[in-house]
C-alpha cells in the first residue's frame, strides 16, 4: 500500500478546486488569533501566504534568512507571469493554459493541481493591479502581454524585465501592512535549522538568529515551508548566493517525502561561464526570445574564426547562420520549452559549433538585429515616415528594444563589457529552477501532518520541465489563494490545543541536533574552506547530473558525492564562533545538506530509466535527439524516504499519476 | 573579452560587532581576473584568509544581478563604487586599474548601524513601508478586474520607474544629511501616481514621514548626490513628488 494519498477530489476537472473549497472545515475569526503559524521564506510564496493568513487573523511568525524580506530570490524573476486571461483575444483560456503546462512539463505533473493553478491566475492579476503592481501597459491604459516559451498566445504579464520584483514587492507590501498592525511577526536574519515533531505533527522549527548566534526555539500549530529551490547544489547557477535547501531538507529528515528530486530545469538563456572565480550564472529572461533569434554558424570553421578571434559575428552573412531552433521546430521557432532549447544548444557545442572561447567553447548568439530593423520600420510608418533611412530605422530600432528590455541589456553589457545593440549576446544553458521539491497532496501538505510546502520548494505542479512566467504564477497562487483554504481546514481541528510548549523533549532533542551540528563544524579543524567543497560537488552534478545523464554518469556521481561527503565532514575549516555573524558556518551548514540531496538527485535520475522534460537520460532518445519517455513504466511521482544518514538507503514511493482529461501524448513542439 | 588579471592592495573596514571599534585593514591580494565582479574578488580575498586561518571578511549579498539591494559598500568613497548605475555586485574588476588601492567601507548612517565589518542593519526601511507602503486590499483575489480601470501608460511607466526602487540603502549612504527621502519618495510616488493608491494617499504620507523622521534619518537639501549613486537611477523627481504630496497631506488633515 502506498503511503502517499494525494487527496484529489472527485468530480470534473473544472469543478475540483470550487467543490473542494466549499467542503473544507474553516476556523472562525474568534479563533484565529489562538493559532500560531510559522512560514519560513518571504519569497513570492511565503510572503503571500503570511500576508494572508495575517490578514484572516492568524499569529503568524515569517522567518527569512536576509536582512529584509523583500530580498527574497522571487525578486530576481525577469520576464513575466502568466495568466488566461485572454486579454489578447488570441484563443487562450483556462484550459489551454493548464493543458500547455501539462505538456510542457512532459506529462509528469498532477492534473487536478494544475488545473486549479490556471482557475486562479486570472485572480492574480487583478489582486496584484489592486495592490499597485506597475505591469507594463499599452497606449490605451489596458495591460500589455507577451509570449513566453511553449505556448502559442500571448498570456504573459510583465513590468519590463523586473515582474518578479514588482510581484515580490507587492506581496512585500501585504506582508508589510500585516506586520504594521501586529498579525505577522517578522524575524530577518534568521535560519530555519530544524523542524520539530510532536506527536507526529509539526509543531515548530529551530532557528538560529544569524546575528547574534543563537538557537531560538519557535512553536505553532502548523508550519510552512516556502524556501525554493536547491540549484545551488550545482554551485553555479542563477540563484542567489544564499539559495539553500537546509529548511526543505530538514523537514525531508523529520519525515517528509521528497518527491521527483532529478527534476532540474537548465534554462537556455545565460551568460556563460568566464573563468574559476565565478560565483554565479546570470539569466537573460526567456522573454528575450519573442525578439532575439538563436543561432550558430553553418560551418565549422566559422565557429573556430569566431572563438579564435578572428572573426566577428556580424560579419557571418545571413545564410551561413543556423538558426537551429527554427530549423528544427518551425511550429515553435524560438519560444521552444526551456529543456527542449537548452539541448538543442547543447548539441550544436557538442558538435563543434560554439561560439564561447572559453574552456568548453560553450556558447550561442541571441541576435537581435532582425527585430531591431522590424521593429525600426514599423516605428517610422508609425510617424508616418514611409521611407525611413537605414540609420533612422536602426535608431528606432534600438530604442523600441531598449523600451522592452532596457534593463537585461544594461545587465549583459555591465557583465560581458560587449554592446548587444550592436553585437549578439553570447549565452549558453545554466542551472535556473528545481521542478523536484518536497512531496505535497492536493492541499499542499507534505507527508508530515501540519507541515506545508509551497513555491518552488514543492514539486507539484510543473512536472518535469517548467514553463516559463510559471514559477510567479504558482508561488503566489499557493500563498494567496490555496494555502489559506487548506491551512484553515487542518487548524479547524486545533482550536483547542492551546499554546504549544517550546519546553518539551522534542524541542529539546532537535535543539541538541542543532547545536552539535555547529559545534561539530566549528571544532572540526580541517584544511579546506566551505566554498571550495561546494565547488566540487557543483562540477559533480553538472558534469554527471546535468543536463546529459546515463547510467554510468549517474552511478559515479553517487560513488564520488558520497566520498566528497566524507572529505568535507573530515577536512573542511569553518573560522570563528558560533555566538556571531558567521556567513562561513551558514554555509557550512547549508553545503552539508546540499551534499546529501545531490546524492538522492543522482539515485533518482538512476531508478527514472526514461527522458522526460529536463530529465535527459542519453540512452532514452530517438534519432532526431528528442526525449523518448515511457509511459508505461514511469508514469509516476517519485517521492523518497529518508531512511538515516546512508542517502542510499533511501525508500521510493510511487503516486501514479492519470491523465483523465488530457490525451497523453508525445510532446511535439515540431 | 579578453580577461587580465591584475594585482591590488584592500583597505577594508574590520569591526567586530556593534558594540566595538572598528577600524582600517590592509590587505594585497594578487592575480584578479578583471572578468570578476568585485564580490567575486572579495571571495577570492576570503578563500585567501581562510587559508591562512585568518577571518573572512563579513559583508551582504544575494542575488549577485542587481536586484535583490542585499550588498551595499562604500568603495574608493562611492556608494556601490566607481561605476554609474550598478550595484557592487555589478560592479566588475576592470573598473580598476593594476596596483591599484581599493578602500572598502560599510554605509555610514546613524539609522544603519553597523552589524559587523561591511554589515549594517537596514532594517529602518522595513518599518518605514509597515508604516504605509501598501495599498489596504486583502488578498482574496476578489477585486475588481485588472483591466477595469485603464491606467494612462505615462502614469503607470512613471510609477514602475518609481518602484524599481530596490531599498539598498544607497541613497542614505550618499546623503551628507543622512536622509531616506529618495527611498521613501519613490514609494509614495509609486502609489500616488496608480489609481490605486489614491485613496489612502493622505495617510500613507504623513504615516512613513513620520516613520522616517523617528528612525533618525536627516532631511533633505536638495544636493542630489542620492540621485547621482543611485544604481536604479532613481529621479529626485520623486522627492518633490512627496513634498507635494505631503504639504497637500498635512493642510487637509482632520
Amino acid at each position: 500500500m502506498s503511503k502517499l494519498d494525494a487527496k484529489i477530489p472527485a468530480g470534473n476537472i473544472s469543478d475540483k478546486w470550487t467543490d473542494h473549497k466549499d467542503h473544507l472545515k474553516l476556523v472562525a475569526p474568534n479563533n484565529r488569533p489562538k493559532i500560531d503559524i510559522i512560514v519560513v521564506g518571504t519569497g513570492l510564496a511565503g510572503a503571500s501566504a503570511a500576508a494572508s493568513l495575517g490578514e484572516m487573523g492568524y499569529n503568524v511568525k515569517a522567518f527569512c534568512f536576509q536582512d529584509s524580506p523583500r530580498r527574497a530570490h522571487s525578486i530576481a524573476a525577469q520576464g513575466g507571469i502568466n495568466a488566461a486571461k485572454n486579454y489578447q483575444n488570441d484563443g487562450d483560456s483556462v484550459y489551454r493554459l493548464f493543458y500547455d503546462t501539462i505538456k510542457g512539463g512532459d506529462y509528469r505533473a498532477r492534473e487536478a493541481n494544475v488545473h486549479r493553478l490556471a482557475e486562479v491566475s486570472g485572480n492574480i492579476i487583478d489582486q496584484c493591479v489592486a495592490q499597485g503592481v506597475p505591469f507594463a501597459r499599452e497606449y490605451g491604459g489596458l495591460l500589455d502581454n507577451r509570449s513566453f516559451g511553449g505556448t502559442q498566445v500571448q498570456r504573459t504579464f510583465y513590468a519590463a524585465g523586473q515582474t518578479g520584483q514588482q510581484l515580490l514587492l507587492g506581496a512585500y507590501s501585504a506582508l508589510s501592512r500585516q506586520i504594521g498592525v501586529g498579525h505577522v511577526k517578522m524575524y530577518n536574519r534568521h535560519e530555519m535549522l530544524d523542524l520539530v515533531k510532536v506527536d507526529g505533527k509539526a509543531r515548530g522549527i529551530i532557528a538560529r538568529n544569524l546575528v547574534t548566534g543563537e538557537i531560538e526555539r519557535h512553536s505553532a500549530h502548523a508550519v510552512i515551508i516556502a524556501s525554493g529551490g536547491y540549484g545551488n547544489v550545482y554551485f553555479l547557477s542563477t540563484n542567489a548566493m544564499g539559495s539553500n535547501v537546509t529548511a526543505a531538507w530538514k523537514t525531508h529528515k523529520r519525515g517528509a517525502l521528497f518527491a521527483n528530486p532529478c527534476f532540474v530545469q537548465i534554462h537556455p538563456t545565460c551568460i556563460p561561464v568566464h573563468g574559476t572565480n565565478q560565483s554565479k550564472l546570470t539569466l537573460m529572461s526567456e522573454s528575450l526570445r519573442n525578439s532575439g533569434r538563436i543561432w550558430v554558424p553553418k560551418k565549422k570553421e566559422d565557429a573556430e574564426a569566431i572563438r579564435a578571434g578572428k572573426m566577428k559575428p556580424t560579419q557571418i552573412a545571413e545564410d551561413d547562420r543556423d538558426y537551429f531552433l527554427e530549423r528544427r521546430y518551425p511550429a515553435f521557432g524560438n519560444l521552444v520549452p526551456r529543456d527542449v532549447a537548452s539541448r538543442a544548444a547543447k548539441e550544436r557545442c557538442d558538435a563543434g559549433f560554439g561560439i564561447e572561447a572559453n574552456d568548453t567553447n560553450e556558447g550561442v548568439y541571441l541576435d537581435f538585429s532582425s527585430e531591431i530593423l522590424s521593429k525600426g520600420r514599423q516605428a517610422a510608418f508609425g510617424q508616418g515616415d514611409h521611407a525611413p533611412s537605414d540609420a533612422k530605422i536602426l535608431e528606432l530600432g534600438k530604442k523600441w528594444v531598449e523600451e522592452k528590455y532596457g534593463n537585461l541589456f544594461q545587465m549583459y553589457e555591465k557583465i560581458t563589457d560587449e554592446n548587444p545593440y550592436e553585437t549578439p549576446m553570447k549565452i549558453y544553458p545554466a542551472v535556473h529552477y528545481t521542478m523536484g521539491g518536497v512531496w505535497v497532496d492536493y492541499n499542499l501538505q507534505s507527508t508530515i501532518p501540519g507541515c506545508f510546502v509551497a513555491g518552488e520548494a514543492n514539486f507539484s505542479d510543473h512536472g518535469a520541465n517548467r514553463l516559463g512566467a510559471s514559477a510567479l504564477m504558482q508561488g503566489l497562487a499557493d500563498g494567496y489563494f490555496v494555502l489559506p483554504y487548506t491551512v484553515s481546514d487542518y487548524l479547524a481541528d486545533e482550536i483547542r490545543t492551546g499554546k504549544i510548549s517550546t519546553e518539551s523533549a522534542e524541542f529539546e532533542e532537535a535543539e541538541q541536533n542543532v547545536r552539535n551540528q555547529i559545534n561539530t563544524f566549528l571544532n572540526n579543524n580541517g584544511t579546506k574552506s566551505v566554498d571550495s567543497f561546494h565547488k566540487r560537488l557543483g562540477l559533480i552534478m553538472w558534469n554527471k547530473v546535468g543536463m546529459g545523464r546515463s547510467e554510468q554518469s549517474l552511478t559515479e556521481a553517487i560513488a564520488e558525492i558520497e566520498a566528497l561527503r566524507a572529505e568535507f565532514h573530515k577536512d573542511v575549516f569553518v573560522p570563528g564562533s558560533a555566538e556571531e555573524l558567521n556567513p562561513e558556518l551558514e554555509k557550512a551548514m547549508r553545503v552539508a545538506d546540499l551534499m546529501e540531496l545531490g546524492q538522492l538527485m543522482a539515485q533518482d535520475g538512476l531508478q527514472r530509466k526514461e527522458s522526460c522534460g529536463g530529465h535527459f537520460r542519453e540512452e532514452y532518445q530517438d534519432t532526431e535527439g528528442e526525449t523518448l519517455r515511457d509511459d508505461e513504466n514511469f508514469k509516476f511521482v517519485g517521492a523518497w524516504e529518508y531512511k538515516g544518514d546512508d542517502i542510499r538507503q533511501e525508500e521510493l514511493h510511487k503516486e501514479a499519476l492519470n491523465y483523465e482529461f488530457i490525451k497523453i501524448a508525445a510532446r511535439n513542439y515540431k | 573579452m579578453a580577461s587580465k588579471f591584475i594585482n591590488i592592495t584592500l583597505k577594508i573596514w574590520r569591526q567586530k560587532n556593534g558594540t566595538t571599534k572598528g577600524g582600517l585593514e590592509t590587505y594585497g591580494l594578487n592575480n584578479v581576473s578583471t572578468d570578476s565582479s568585485f564580490l567575486e574578488m572579495l571571495d577570492q580575498l576570503n578563500e585567501q584568509l581562510i587559508n591562512e586561518r585568518k577571518n573572512p571578511v563579513a559583508f551582504d549579498h544575494d542575488c549577485r544581478e542587481g536586484i535583490c539591494g542585499m550588498c551595499s559598500l562604500y568603495i574608493n568613497g562611492r556608494a556601490h563604487g566607481p561605476d554609474t548605475g550598478v550595484t557592487t555586485c555589478q560592479l566588475h574588476m576592470r573598473t580598476f586599474k593594476d596596483g591599484e588601492t581599493i578602500y572598502v567601507e560599510p554605509w555610514r548612517s546613524r539609522a544603519f548601524p553597523v552589524i559587523k565589518d561591511l554589515v549594517v542593519d537596514r532594517s529602518a526601511f522595513d518599518r518605514i513601508q509597515q508604516a504605509g507602503g501598501f495599498v489596504s486590499v486583502n488578498t482574496s483575489g476578489r477585486t475588481i478586474d485588472a483591466n477595469a480601470t485603464p491606467i494612462p501608460k505615462a502614469d503607470a511607466d512613471k510609477a514602475f520607474e518609481a518602484a524599481a526602487c530596490i531599498g539598498c540603502g544607497a541613497c542614505v549612504a550618499s546623503c551628507k544629511n543622512g536622509s531616506a527621502m529618495l527611498f521613501v519618495g519613490a514609494k509614495v510616488s509609486q502609489y500616488a501616481l496608480l489609481p490605486q493608491g489614491k485613496v489612502e494617499a493622505q495617510q500613507r504620507v504623513l504615516n512613513m514621514v513620520r516613520q522616517m523622521d523617528e528612525e533618525g534619518f536627516g532631511n533633505c537639501t536638495n544636493t542630489g548626490a542620492c540621485e547621482v549613486e543611485c544604481p536604479k537611477g532613481i529621479s529626485i523627481e520623486n522627492i518633490a513628488r512627496m513634498n507635494r504630496e505631503y504639504l497637500k497631506a498635512i493642510v487637509t488633515e482632520d
